[in-house]
């Protein structure tokens, strides 16, 4: 595993954040997760918040000497430790690309010069890499968007996104785990559930998951939409 | 129970917030003013996490259908017990029937009223904070009842009262260190960060404090990472927002500064068109 040049910096009066070079890889988010399990194993922490480069760690108490944790940390990252590593997921997520939900699919479709249905196939032909959940409870930072989609964010964001809205920003797709305001392309719905306070586990995804969408028509939308709310619909991984 | 007959303009349940799921994208939360809430349950001997009331620019009117003991923390909104003025900073008896009502401003933007034993709302991921697509309500409305316990048996008497540093509310001093990207700043933004006051602009909620004047800024954006309350970013407009409770867990804006938490807790007695300068650590 390559051991990366790390800048450790205080941030604040309980936080040390911790920066690999700039650039979104799996390599990186590999020695991210990797370290991230270490620190879980031998620090007690409020929060730990990782970025695409970073990890961001919360301690419980204000900290008197930085440079200490600081000198702590970076032998941790050293230590050869048989890393046991935390079993990575793949999700696949139903996503109805009918144009009901796609709003954004048939601009996107003149944009690119392309068929709905070939931005479909790129879209869903895809395995993506779970970077981090951020912006909102149970929104999925996800890496490995085919080129040919990238979008730019609208000028103008929308002010409601529907619950479910999966969607293209940039170099970036995402799902909307809630209503909100939000100025990505809308190219489809999923009906599954990314956040639920009333579960154990409120988000089934974590950093290092894999995740890759299944096209599926409005019946089954509806079909799976009636299932999540009746609480008989539960998400299984694929290995 | 404590019946809302009147909502006000921003009443929420808070206590001192939802730590330990930022990996699943929770904002912290809790209450704005950590110093004034945490003084509240410290009068009513009750344990400081606590969930209290927030109370923003006064005007809520709550009735009270049990006897107990409350305290009024943070913002002076003239607050009266059926109409005869109270104490602030001072555990207060209230009797069954009785309503609290507030009336003129005279210092602070935001009121904690803390109760005996705290109050009993759900707890969602290890808080009672009130934050949207989590807890049941976002704001308290008019009719809604909010429960919490009644003081049986010793009314004991008691004087708790304490007099309050006014500089919390007055001063325009905000204290910071330096932000993760501070250094990537020249030393004309970073002397434009320290040299005048910021004015804050009406863009300023539990999530967010925007400030009117911009500084130059040739920074470009971030790969996403962390961010806390507190933290100060720049936008590509040049305007500054410091994040406050309510915010995001990942920003994409440059962080230049991260104001102190004490500095947060004066901050939050804040609001449209007060002053502030920051001021190195």
């Amino acid at each position: 595993m390559p051991n990366y040049i790390l800048s450790y910096k205080s941030f604040g009066e309980n936080a040390i954040l911790i920066e690999w070079p700039k650039e979104i890889s799996d390599a990186v988010l590999q020695d991210i997760v990797g370290f991230k399990n270490k620190i879980h194993k031998n620090i007690k922490l409020q929060d730990v918040i990782i970025g695409y480069n970073s990890i961001l760690l919360v301690y419980e108490f204000v900290i008197e000497k930085s440079e200490h944790k600081i000198v702590i940390l970076k032998k941790l990252y050293l230590q050869k430790e048989k890393s046991e590593s935390v079993l990575d997921h793949h999700w696949v997520i139903p996503v109805c690309y009918d144009l009901e939900f796609g709003m954004d699919l048939e601009q996107l479709s003149k944009e690119k010069k392309c068929s709905t249905n070939e931005i479909i196939q790129l879209h869903s032909q895809t395995m993506y890499t779970v970077f981090f959940v951020g912006f909102l409870p149970g929104f999925l930072y996800l890496g490995g968007l085919n080129s040919i989609l990238y979008s730019p964010r609208k000028a103008t964001p929308r002010l409601r996104v529907p619950k479910g809205a999966v969607a293209i920003g940039g170099e970036q797709t995402g799902v909307y785990p809630n209503q909100s305001s939000g100025g990505w392309n809308i190219i489809g719905n999923s009906p599954i559930s990314f956040f639920d306070v009333e579960k154990e586990v409120p988000c089934f995804a974590k950093t290092g998951d894999k995740i890759t969408f299944k096209s599926i028509s409005l019946n089954e939308h509806k079909e799976i939409t009636e299932a999540v709310n009746n609480n008989e619909y539960k998400m299984q991984p694929v290995l | 129970m404590i019946t809302v007959l009147n909502q006000g303009i921003y009443c929420s349940i808070q206590d001192l917030g939802r730590k330990g799921f930022a990996n699943i994208g929770v904002p912290i939360s809790g209450v704005m003013d950590a110093t004034s809430a945490k003084l509240g349950n410290q009068l009513l001997n009750n344990d400081l996490n606590e969930a209290v009331l927030e109370i923003a620019f006064g005007g809520v009117e709550l009735q009270f259908d049990e006897d107990t003991i409350v305290c009024l923390t943070g913002a002076d909104f003239s607050p009266k017990i059926n109409g005869i003025r109270i104490e602030m900073n001072a555990v207060i008896k209230i009797k069954k029937s009785q309503t609290i009502t507030f009336g003129k401003r005279n210092y602070g933007v935001r009121t904690y009223l803390s109760v005996f034993g705290g109050i009993q709302a759900k707890e969602i991921l290890s808080s009672k904070s009130f934050y949207k697509e989590i807890s049941e309500g976002i704001i308290l409305q008019k009719g809604d009842a909010v429960p919490c316990k009644t003081l049986k048996g010793q009314t004991k008497q008691t004087y708790s009262k304490i007099k309050v540093d006014e500089r919390h509310f007055s001063t325009n001093g905000i204290r910071c260190f330096k932000g993760p990207e501070f250094e990537l700043l020249t030393k004309t933004q970073q002397a434009q960060l320290f040299g005048a006051e910021f004015i804050i602009s009406n863009d300023n909620n539990r999530v967010g404090y925007q400030l009117n004047e911009p500084i130059e800024n040739t920074l470009k954006p971030i790969l996403t990472s962390g961010v806390l309350p507190g933290t100060v970013q720049l936008t590509p407009s040049g305007k500054l927002i410091i994040l406050m409770r309510d915010c995001q867990v990942t920003g994409g804006y440059p962080r230049v500064l991260q104001v102190s938490e004490e500095s947060i807790n004066r901050l939050s007695q804040k609001t449209t068109h007060d002053k502030i300068l920051f001021v190195l650590k």
